[in-house]
């Protein structure tokens, strides 16, 4: 039983989606709230589940646990197994979907197809954290295109189209490489499990490709495979643009789990595959890695405070919280990866709330620009100190969970390499200037627009909905010993593994 | 020739003579009332053979004196050929009732062409081939006109003879220079002689006959007639061809390549390596402005030709088991897309551009669901059958070294989502409008969920054809 718990977590959105989609008539009004009520039923069991498990979990033991392992198809296995890498990414995913479908309380068109498109989701994210086997891992990911292909193509606002082919086909063309890149790998391993791979040494000599000299030989052409994939996912610069078309156009529910899941699964990728399996090619690459990161981080925030439209400027400043991830897992020490997988959960929780923040007023206004807005606090007091309290957050006030992920990031790099994390530094500047002026524009100044005369403060279901999110964000802040505590054996084994892969004189291999 | 020559024979020999007795019984008697009741029963005997093919016995056997060959990849392919062949007649069969096209002849000329499948791909001797080949285009070529009274359907018709006749033509002169430089008609002779080395206008007669069969899977730079003739031909003919002829076809460039130039993969894996890319490349980016389903899936299937023959080009059994594979489930979304694509209609006419499936999820939300799950498939994306048919011939494509074919199989795969995307944002997304009609005889509902289904469901254990295949693929390469 136990071991069967992940594949049950997975798989019991997915049930209540073949229900939903077979068995439930009708588009009444009745049928509509069937439909949610099921959705929030089930993601909620889901995320007790998970919960359960979360309990049961030995942080001190870095292997995998709750593994299931069946035969599959061609060889392949159907493997399922959590370590405490992945464990977090499963709760956050589980912890934000009940939150999610319950803020698309009010949606009233294709409501079924809605909860359907949700559900499916879930689960596919879900197994891509879970997932102990190559081509398990890429059905999962990849599968995860088409209820969100749909759901920004369906419900999303006035360009949706073009926002979701190219949401589509950027991530696709990163995935086709990374399968490739996986099929090479099976090609040389001999085996497609996680497990097996981890320790499979992968080529590293230096070979002649059409004239160039590949470093790392092997593993760097591997690690660029699946680089394409993953930094499109995450999104890194200057692969981003997909990323502010898709958040503007998607619905607010449809953003927050963008914003808040799936974007982690770059970052989860570059733990699970990148760092440990190619060691030597994420050492000869991370010089640049680490300098794209830092102009993410300066760069997207400038432009997010040249946006005039909320929803945009939020999906900017994403990328440069992505950029802190990015920097914080190719420094690869303790701290780094740490502060990573910190700022990644603590982002899912930041950016999903400020999404929702967005929701909350566009629900009222049915805009996004911010120049329409102006004076809420007089009229909204209680949004403003949600909105105030996220932006925070957002901006890295100690006391909130995103000051952690950025410290422990920042010290970790500093380690490395100075000057990127002087570069890195100056973004938190600049994001505390975009942040306060969204802020300032939307919530403070004069109450002149005559639209929001009559604007209503949150009812008592969005105040539910934030509540958890500002108790996981402060909690977070406080004690963060809470995550790490968890995080903390397997990030010793993955540091000290990706250093004893290295060769000795590895300095000498980085790019010159 | 003894009593087992005959009994190897038999479904052939079956069904050539239901064909015989049936146009007897048709032209003798009450003509046209008779043909849905030819139909089922052509269907039905199609898949009865299909169920002695695939039960039958194991191991191999070659008779008349070497010009037939009874394998288990022949019979992995005449399984697939013939339950192919029984689910477009079938389904076709409501189409061409209302429209008045249901001739006679049609199910007899079906099984006729069917009967040229079996003989080609179980064929051991290039006259075999070739008396196969010819048995199947003369068939197809008629139904391909059979909507006389309609200029495009007999333009069709007249370019598909046309230019399948030159590719007849190309391949009869390869055929020749094989047999004058070998010696031999025989596929075993001919691979004995290869054996100690090519001559120049062996290689030549290769050439020329790989060319004359890349017409008959309408690979790239050969496709030019398929977008005329599949978009002129009637709707159920049209997915007659996109179906079983390309299973042979397919099988038939295995067959020649592995036993009759079995030792020498270096002569013809570049050949068949570069019409591939040529046809994923063409089939990818022609298909994006296209404004009519049929010719749209005409250069889908050139795409997914090219697919499949990545596997032939690999030159190894396991490229030949992920080819079979493919084209198993090729037929499957074809079958299932088209049984969708005729039941377009608006007014009672047929209708096949783009565009008339605009919010047609509106109108018909499970039909579009079933749809979107073979557009995806069709596209490649997991978790439906689709993208293992492609990650089996990357993989063949990896394992054989050429990773450079696997990388342009993938990028190619990229561009060719955008167009079924295009099909999906039209039934989701698009325009306000009045959607087509779907008028689903109960036989095309149940094709198009079933399908729907099993891309799904196949996700589990792909229905166990992995073995069947792999036996078929041991059973040609050695």
């Amino acid at each position: 039983m136990e071991n069967q718990l992940l594949s049950i977590i997975t798989f019991l959105p997915l049930v209540a989606a073949i229900i939903l989609a077979l068995f439930m008539r009708g588009d009444d009004a009745a049928a509509r709230q069937g439909a949610k009520w099921l959705a929030l039923f089930t993601t909620s069991a889901t995320f007790l589940i998970s919960l359960f498990v979360l309990l049961r979990f030995d942080p001190s033991n870095t292997g995998f646990q709750f593994v299931e392992d069946r035969q599959w198809i061609m060889g392949l296995s159907y493997k399922m197994g959590v370590d405490g890498i992945s464990i977090l990414f499963v709760m956050l995913t589980t912890f934000l979907m009940p939150i999610t479908i319950y803020s698309c309380w009010n949606v009233e068109t294709r409501v079924k197809e809605y909860m359907i498109a949700f559900l499916v989701l879930e689960t596919l994210m879900l197994g891509v954290f879970c997932a102990l086997d190559l081509v398990l891992f890429y059905l999962f990911f990849e599968a995860g295109l088409i209820p969100m292909f749909l759901i920004i193509g369906i419900w999303g606002g006035k360009d949706r189209i073009y926002a979701a082919f190219k949401f589509f086909l950027y991530t696709f063309l990163g995935s086709v490489l990374m399968l490739v890149a996986m099929i090479a790998m099976y090609f040389d391993a001999g085996t497609t499990d996680i497990v097996d791979l981890l320790v499979h040494d992968f080529g590293s000599e230096t070979f002649s490709l059409l004239g160039v000299q590949v470093v790392g030989g092997l593993q760097t052409m591997l690690f660029l495979a699946f680089f394409a994939s993953f930094a499109v996912k995450m999104p890194m610069w200057p692969v981003h643009t997909w990323l502010p078309d898709a958040h503007v156009q998607a619905p607010t529910a449809g953003s927050v789990v963008l914003a808040a899941i799936l974007l982690k699964m770059g970052g989860y990728g570059f733990l699970r595959f990148s760092l440990p399996m190619f060691p030597v090619g994420s050492d000869v690459m991370a010089p640049l890695v680490l300098w794209m990161s830092a102009i993410a981080i300066v760069y997207t925030s400038l432009v997010a405070l040249a946006q005039t439209d909320m929803k945009k400027l939020i999906a900017y400043s994403s990328v440069a919280h992505m950029g802190y991830v990015t920097m914080g897992i190719f420094a690869a020490n303790q701290q780094g990866i740490d502060g990573a997988i910190f700022q990644m959960l603590s982002h899912g929780f930041i950016s999903g709330a400020l999404f929702l923040c967005v929701g909350v007023i566009y629900d009222r206004m049915h805009t996004r620009d911010i120049d329409a807005y102006g004076g809420l606090v007089t009229r909204m007091p209680a949004y403003a100190l949600v909105f105030m309290f996220f932006t925070m957050a957002n901006v890295g006030l100690p006391g909130t969970s995103g000051f952690v992920g950025e410290f422990l990031t920042l010290m970790g790099i500093f380690q490395v390499n100075t000057w990127v994390a002087a570069v890195a530094t100056s973004g938190v500047i600049l994001s505390a200037s975009y942040a306060l002026w969204l802020y300032r524009r939307v919530v403070f100044g004069d109450l002149i627009k005559e639209a929001l005369r009559s604007i209503t403060d949150m009812d008592r279901r969005e105040r539910i909905i934030f509540a958890p999110l500002i108790a996981m964000t402060l909690i977070l802040g406080v004690y963060p010993s809470l995550v790490t505590d968890i995080i903390g054996p397997s990030v010793t084994a993955l540091v000290s593994d990706y250093n004893a892969a290295l060769p000795a004189d590895g300095a000498q291999l980085a790019l010159h | 020739m003894t009593s087992a020559d005959f009994q190897t024979l038999l479904p052939e020999i079956v069904l050539s003579g239901y064909a015989m007795a049936a146009l007897m019984v048709g032209v003798y008697t009450t003509k046209d009332k008779l043909a849905p009741a030819l139909v089922w029963a052509t269907a039905g005997l199609f898949v009865a053979l299909a169920l002695y093919i695939g039960a039958g016995g194991s191991g191999e056997r070659v008779v008349f004196g070497g010009l037939f060959v009874d394998d288990p990849f022949a019979r992995f392919a005449k399984v697939t050929i013939l339950l192919a062949a029984a689910a477009v007649l079938v389904m076709g069969q409501d189409y061409m009732v209302r429209r008045d096209l249901l001739r006679f002849e049609y199910p007899i000329l079906i099984a006729l062409a069917v009967v040229g499948m079996m003989v080609m791909v179980s064929s051991a001797d290039l006259m075999t081939l070739y008396m196969g080949l010819e048995l199947q285009s003369l068939s197809l070529y008629v139904v391909a006109s059979l909507r006389r009274d309609s200029a495009k359907s007999s333009e069709a018709g007249l370019k598909y003879f046309v230019l399948g006749a030159l590719s007849s033509g190309l391949l009869l002169y390869g055929a020749s220079l094989v047999y004058g430089y070998s010696g031999t008609t025989q596929f075993a002779g001919i691979l004995s002689t290869v054996k100690d080395g090519v001559p120049l206008g062996l290689l030549f007669g290769l050439v020329f006959m790989l060319a004359g069969l890349a017409f008959k899977v309408s690979a790239a730079p050969f496709h030019m007639w398929t977008p005329d003739v599949y978009e002129g031909s009637p709707t159920p003919v049209t997915a007659f061809f996109a179906t079983a002829p390309k299973v042979a076809a397919m099988a038939l460039i295995a067959r020649l390549v592995h036993d009759a130039f079995g030792g020498v993969p270096g002569q013809w894996g570049q050949v068949l390596a570069g019409l591939a890319v040529a046809s994923m490349a063409l089939g990818a980016v022609a298909a994006i402005g296209q404004k009519d389903i049929k010719r749209l899936m005409a250069y889908s299937s050139i795409a997914h030709m090219g697919y499949a023959l990545i596997g032939l080009s690999v030159g190894t059994a396991y490229g030949v088991q992920a080819t079979m594979i493919y084209m198993a489930i090729y037929v499957t979304m074809n079958v299932g897309t088209f049984a969708f694509i005729l039941s377009m209609e608006r007014n009672g006419r047929p209708v096949s551009d783009i565009a008339s499936l605009n919010q047609f999820a509106k109108v018909e939300p499970l039909k579009a669901l079933a749809m979107l799950v073979l557009l995806f498939s069709l596209a490649g994306v997991p978790p439906m059958l689709g993208f293992f048919g492609k990650f089996y011939v990357l993989k063949a494509a990896v394992d054989a070294g050429m990773v450079w074919l696997a990388v342009v199989g993938a990028v190619a795969s990229v561009i060719g989502a955008f167009y079924y995307l295009r099909l999906v944002y039209f039934m989701y997304f698009g325009a306000e409008q009045e959607p087509a009609e779907s008028r689903m005889a109960p036989v095309q509902w149940v094709m198009l969920m079933a399908v729907a289904a099993i891309m799904l469901v196949g996700v589990i254990n792909l229905f166990g054809i992995e073995p069947a295949a792999a036996t078929a693929a041991q059973a040609l390469v050695r």
